[in-house]
């Protein structure tokens, strides 16, 4: 059956809680921020929401339930989307259903985390139960030593060198000098990428996140009342989601987005080269090229190539992780998912400030999230469209 | 990779590093693994339905949902996909002990999965699995060569996983066992560093000379039975043992009717109390030092008896004698896990020991039990079924437990 667009639904109101590296408030106190900057940036009370979807690793005891009465929220359309780097998309299109349905009118969809100095510690040690059985107990507590072994196994396969991950990660902190959020705030040498420490060969310093405090949000709502606040807007245009794709793949060599990729661009009416601007997931650059491979902007194993044909600067000609990507950014947690959306959807409503691509109209945005055991399990990505698109 | 050094004088100024244990939670299917590690079997889990192995272990199998799991013997070779070094672990075990190399292998037997990887292992290479107890007393998969006879015993990753008595200084408990020269010889042979046997009742006569002619073994006055001479040992030794092995033992036959209370109390005192208090005083000071350097305290090993399993109805006492230590075991298995320090029993079938003059063969020589210690010990075991009547009855209790216990009637 050929999927139905999503017709009048928008994203409006991109919001940021400016990250910090650690922070003493708890989860519902970022979620507090991102809700009422949503309710500041649509000129509505937080109580015209009647949709809440809420991404978080750090909220227990409470999951969306209860911060319904915390924040005085009485919402007809509930989520809670604890699903890492891709609770952003997984987010997004469930709301999107639910306000094209009728079965809700706006959704605030929050994505909050906090990050005390044990609380990264706390969150590996309850990840996953694969994770406690075959992983934690091998020295490979957090996700360096698996993406190590994906990243060893897809260098090897494609050729792919530290060279590219270090030209996606200095344009990254270029970008993010731009960015007045970004926690990194010094610029980055290819050379200094490449001296860095080990971590777990090949990943060194510079290809790792720095986990942190934030909250990234957005409403999800019709174009008419969109218009009526005077918001601007995007359209989403095509999205794909897909969990445990290709379980068959000895080592992870591509995401679910290879499965479901003619589909993102023939929902959206589109093809990567109608693609202005694009934030993939960056938990590690070498997954930013399984994304151009997989979102088809180069074929498979030619990341490396395309790598060094593009210029991934905000003014370059292939604009990449334009505020900077979790990478010179800062990682909030499940944030991290929604971060790459909320980019995208300012790019194309012409709200990114500093960081603007010029004349962008259409954007992707991908998500990738939960390395459970042996590879990440989510995957999946959103096309917005501005005006024009 | 250069053979292990013994250790040098210890610095008296230093301080001991604490042990550290690595991440011991597992959930509970994950323990069939534990089950396997503990005996040195290569089990993995499969599908009774459809015959497919996977892992981790799964509560329901991935290709057609059947909730028949079953754990059973699996290809032990693999093919190493990828690996690393972790150079900065985030957990502290691993960070002490860094760099630590991981892999990520395709097992011969289907599923693929991370371990813990010896030095020379790349991607493209064959590799053997084994599961092991880690320090935790957990387990884990570690990869070794494959190639029969190649040895991991100087890989530091597969030593902390195993309680090699090489350079280390062993106790056996009672110098007049049957097993104690045959122990005494094994472990020379395997490298301890010291053997210090416990001469009971040291007024009784003893031909020591035959044991202290061997380098590094001494015969030295123990009476477990005794506070003091446990309290005297211990002020002397309790920083300088590594590995015990307690072979205390009282064997006197007698039904549950017709034995004698007397002799069973002697037994219960012999086979339970005595290493209690033995326990008592040593084993903190070895949990202490359970992370002292490669050659750091290392196992607690029990000879005991088949029949802590199975009780002989011939045997009441001591049988019950021998179910009461094997419960224990259980309990100073757990505190000597703190320390990270292993315990290891031996189940022995009928032994070469004076008491057992009148049995049938097939019996347990010193030999025997010698060579078992030392496997054990080189492979991190908990659990050895020592001679074949102890096999036999392991296979018996495993297929119907009611039936071994009428088959005890005869003996």
């Amino acid at each position: 059956m050929a999927r139905r667009g999503y017709e009048d639904v928008v994203l409006t109101v991109p919001v940021t809680v400016p990250y910090q590296r650690y922070s003493v408030e708890s989860t519902a106190w970022w979620a507090g921020r991102a809700l009422a900057a949503l309710a500041a940036g649509a000129g509505m009370s937080h109580r015209d929401f009647d949709g809440f979807s809420f991404a978080s690793f750090s909220a227990a005891p409470d999951s969306a339930i209860g911060l319904t009465q915390h924040f005085g929220l009485s919402p007809r359309f509930l989520d809670f989307v604890p699903l890492g780097g891709v609770a952003g998309v997984v987010s997004l299109r469930r709301a999107a259903r639910a306000v094209q349905m009728g079965d809700a009118d706006v959704v605030a969809c929050v994505a909050a985390e906090t990050n005390g100095v044990h609380t990264f510690r706390y969150g590996l040690e309850n990840f996953s139960r694969f994770s406690q059985d075959a992983v934690y107990p091998y020295g490979a507590g957090g996700p360096n030593v698996s993406f190590a072994l994906i990243c060893q196994n897809y260098m090897a396969q494609t050729g792919a060198t530290r060279e590219d991950f270090g030209k996606l990660c200095v344009a990254m902190r270029d970008n993010a000098l731009k960015n007045p959020n970004a926690l990194m705030k010094k610029p980055l040498t290819l050379a200094q990428y490449l001296e860095a420490r080990a971590i777990a060969p090949p990943i060194h310093l510079f290809d790792c996140v720095m986990p942190c405090a934030g909250a990234e949000a957005f409403l999800v709502m019709r174009e008419a009342t969109a218009k009526a606040q005077g918001l601007p807007y995007a359209h989403l245009l095509g999205s794909i989601e897909r969990h445990n794709a290709f379980a068959e793949d000895p080592v992870q060599m591509r995401g679910g987005w290879a499965k479901d990729m003619p589909e993102l661009y023939a929902m959206a009416g589109t093809t990567p080269t109608g693609i202005d601007v694009v934030n993939t997931y960056d938990d590690y650059p070498f997954v930013c090229m399984m994304q151009f491979e997989d979102l088809g902007f180069c074929k498979k194993g030619e990341a490396s190539d395309f790598v060094q044909a593009h210029d991934f600067t905000i003014a370059g000609d292939f604009p990449h992780n334009t505020c900077g990507g979790q990478l010179s950014a800062g990682q909030a947690g499940c944030g991290g998912g929604h971060m790459g959306i909320v980019e995208v959807l300012r790019q194309v409503t012409g709200q990114a400030g500093p960081t603007q691509v010029s004349g962008a109209k259409r954007g992707l945005a991908s998500g990738f999230g939960m390395i459970n055991f042996d590879r990440g399990l989510g995957s999946g990505a959103v096309i917005l469209g501005g005006e024009g698109a | 990779m250069a053979p292990l050094q013994p250790p040098r004088r210890k610095d008296p100024l230093k301080r001991t590093r604490l042990p550290l244990l690595p991440p011991g939670q597992r959930s509970r299917a994950a323990h069939h693994l534990t089950a396997a590690a503990a005996e040195g079997r290569f089990a993995l889990p499969r599908c009774a339905a459809c015959g497919t192995f996977h892992f981790p272990v799964r509560e329901a199998c991935p290709d057609c949902l059947s909730a028949r799991i079953e754990m059973v013997e699996a290809p032990a070779g693999a093919t190493v996909l990828s690996q690393t070094t972790a150079e900065v672990p985030a957990d502290n075990y691993f960070r002490e002990r860094a760099p630590w190399r991981v892999g990520l292998v395709k097992m011969d037997a289907g599923p693929t999965a991370l371990v813990h990887l010896h030095p020379e292992g790349i991607a493209g290479s064959r590799v053997r699995l084994a599961l092991m107890l880690d320090r935790a007393g957990q387990a884990v998969l570690y990869a070794g060569p494959e190639q029969k006879g190649a040895d991991p015993m100087t890989d530091p990753q597969w030593r902390e996983m195993t309680a090699d008595p090489l350079h280390r200084r062993v106790l056996i408990t009672d110098a007049r066992s049957f097993a104690a020269p045959a122990l005494a010889k094994a472990l020379v042979a395997a490298g301890a560093r010291e053997v210090r046997l416990g001469l009971p009742e040291a007024w009784k006569p003893f031909a020591a000379e035959k044991l202290t002619a061997l380098p590094g073994v001494s015969v030295v006055p123990l009476d477990l039975g005794s506070e003091r001479s446990v309290a005297d040992h211990v002020r002397d030794y309790g920083g300088k043992t590594e590995i015990v092995i307690n072979t205390a033992d009282h064997m006197r036959p007698g039904g549950a009717l017709g034995g004698s209370l007397t002799a069973t109390r002697d037994a219960m005192e012999a086979v339970v109390f005595d290493p209690m208090r033995l326990a008592q005083a040593l084993a903190p000071a070895m949990i202490g030092r359970g992370a002292d350097g490669p050659t750091g305290a290392a196992a607690w090993v029990n000879l005991l008896s088949v029949h802590a399993l199975a009780p002989s109805p011939a045997l009441a006492g001591w049988s019950a004698a021998q179910a009461a230590a094997l419960a224990w075991s259980h309990s100073l298995r757990a505190d000597l896990a703190q320390g990270g320090v292993k315990l290891l029993n031996l189940f022995c079938g009928p032994t070469d020991s004076d008491w057992f003059q009148t049995w049938p063969q097939p019996k347990v020589g010193g030999a025997a039990v010698a060579s078992a210690a030392v496997s054990g010990l080189k492979r991190g075991l908990e659990e050895m079924f020592v001679g074949d009547v102890a096999k036999d009855i392991q296979a018996r209790l495993a297929a119907n437990p009611k039936a071994v216990e009428r088959e005890m009637r005869q003996g």
